[in-house]
């Protein structure tokens, strides 16, 4: 196992089993077994402590020194339960619902540069795939919505699938504005051209003076196209009871919340490896203490990509508890007349400020 | 493309493709036919993949997964006598739609099968497809693209015009 370009992955795509290809499975299975870890962990267990520290709570405190094998507890308990389908639902439309729905948010993975050594898919189209596979996870909200049968249910999904259809548009074309500084849609060429010694001195939010408007518009859009607050209507609790999974119990309640888990870490990922130089180190090289080049490498990638994309996290969790709901129209406003005209302008000004300065 | 587990997996994408398209012709149901459109627009982005055309089949998800197919599914879901059973999609012109079907596939046929040459390109591609697309937009099919802009625009405009609220009625 070398140190260069995706060598993990591509050392696991020609490992076979018998004949049979093990390793892409294997590859698949990686950001899967991620997922369900980090939802298990930092998801469910850190959302509910940061909320209650916030408040100035305690959170879970029963189960386990500060409550720690809280979710362990839940997830027995939600194996437990029993699955129930409404009577009156569409079935299929009801089963198939949490699947597509974790099927769309778990593609997205697919693009994801874990590490300078891994990555599921090295495509020369990865960004564009990461904002435009987002559409699957809509049909699933709108199966599930549908398939309930039950009118919370089916406001909280057409609400949702509006939100996510129309903040799209500023948050693709804030990421066009980070694809046109790489001049690649690759995201692995658009990490490796956000490296050197200087650490996060060479990320692209640094690199140009407009970058952060696009970056700004990026994350408020992702916040809405993962449905948290202050963006949260589909499922807003006083008025819709739960939204589209007001319906749904036991593991398929689990599966919808691993989707949205997968969703949030998604987006955080992307931000990260587009404006903030995805794996590499932001530590910069000073004089004989090499920083930089110290925490850097396959492993450290990892280690970077993670914890960036946890920091988003923690971010978005801190303004749900921060920020009160807006109104549907108030987030219309926001997407259409606030949103998408900067968009333009960031784009407009990168592409001067990619043609003319540098 | 001679690896087995790629043939496998084409053959699995060819299925998907070809049974949901055949279930959103023959449900009665019009809220299922929508809902299986999804795999059939699915399946024709992974039979783009193995015809080395990535950017075609994240396109086709983004217009017809993401554009299309939603518009779809809230015109079927806002259309209120749609749970009614007087709704459902009878079986009529059965002659006609039989001759119209083998003039399709007997023409289809015939180009496969005069048609020589389909595999190879007449020029190797050189560095990111992306790039090609992108140059050939702008130089050599600019005015179809700039065409196909200003014509959305107007849509665009047209639709805000329609659903705007008017003011001076109710």
């Amino acid at each position: 196992m070398g140190n260069s370009l995706n060598a993990w992955s591509e050392a696991l795509a020609g490992f076979y089993f018998f004949g049979l290809p093990l390793g892409l499975v294997i590859i698949a299975a990686i950001p899967l077994v991620f997922i369900a870890l980090y939802s298990l962990t930092y998801g469910v267990y850190g959302e509910r402590k940061i909320s209650a520290f916030m408040q100035d709570r305690l959170g879970p405190m029963e189960v386990g020194k500060w409550g720690i094998l809280q979710t362990i507890a839940d997830i027995l308990k939600l194996l437990q339960k029993e699955d129930i389908v409404p009577a009156s639902a569409d079935k299929f439309l009801f089963v198939i619902g949490p699947g597509v729905l974790f099927v769309g948010s778990f593609l997205a993975f697919a693009v994801l540069p874990f590490s300078s050594a891994f990555i599921g898919a090295n495509l020369n189209v990865g960004l564009f795939f990461a904002i435009g596979i987002v559409a699957i996870e809509v049909v699933g909200i709108l199966a599930a919505g549908w398939g309930s049968n039950n009118k919370w249910s089916l406001y909280g999904a057409v609400r949702s699938v509006a939100q996510i259809v129309s903040y799209e548009i500023p948050a693709a074309i804030a990421l066009l504005c980070g694809a046109m500084m790489a001049g690649t849609l690759d995201m692995q060429q658009i990490t490796i051209l956000q490296s050197g010694s200087w650490g996060f001195a060479h990320f692209f939010l640094f690199q140009s003076p407009i970058a952060w408007l696009p970056f700004l518009i990026y994350f408020i859009a992702s916040l809405a196209e993962v449905n948290r607050a202050p963006f949260d209507i589909p499922e807003a609790e006083s008025e819709l009871v739960a939204g589209y999974f007001t319906e749904y119990t036991g593991m398929k309640f689990a599966v919808i919340f691993l989707a949205e888990y997968g969703s949030m870490f998604m987006v955080s990922a992307i931000i990260t490896i587009v404006f903030l130089g995805g794996w590499n180190s932001p530590l910069p090289n000073l004089g004989s203490v090499a920083l930089n080049d110290w925490t850097n490498g396959p492993v450290w990638g990892a280690f970077w990509i993670i914890s960036k994309g946890f920091f988003f996290i923690f971010v978005q969790m801190w303004l749900r508890w921060t920020l009160p709901r807006l109104r549907v129209d108030q987030l219309m406003y926001l997407c259409w007349k606030v949103l998408t005209p900067f968009a333009f302008v960031s784009f407009v000004l990168t592409a001067i400020w990619e043609v003319y300065v540098p | 493309m001679s690896n087995p587990t790629y043939t496998f997996i084409f053959y699995l994408f060819a299925a998907i493709t070809v049974f949901s398209a055949a279930f959103v012709v023959f449900t009665r149901n019009v809220i299922y036919s929508a809902f299986s459109l999804l795999f059939t627009f699915f399946g024709v982005a992974a039979l783009y993949v193995f015809l080395s055309a990535d950017f075609i089949a994240v396109t086709q998800v983004v217009v017809y997964v993401g554009g299309i197919l939603v518009l779809l599914l809230f015109g079927v879901m806002f259309t209120n006598s749609i749970m009614q059973t007087g709704q459902k999609s009878e079986v009529t012109l059965i002659i006609p739609g039989t001759l119209l079907l083998a003039g399709m596939i007997g023409a289809l046929l015939y180009t496969f099968y005069t048609t020589h040459g389909w595999m190879p390109s007449e020029t190797t591609l050189q560095g990111s497809i992306v790039e090609r697309i992108g140059f050939e937009t702008m130089s050599r099919y600019v005015l179809p693209f700039e065409m196909v802009s200003i014509l959305l625009l107007a849509a665009l405009i047209g639709a805000a015009f329609l659903a705007r609220f008017d003011k001076s009625g109710k």
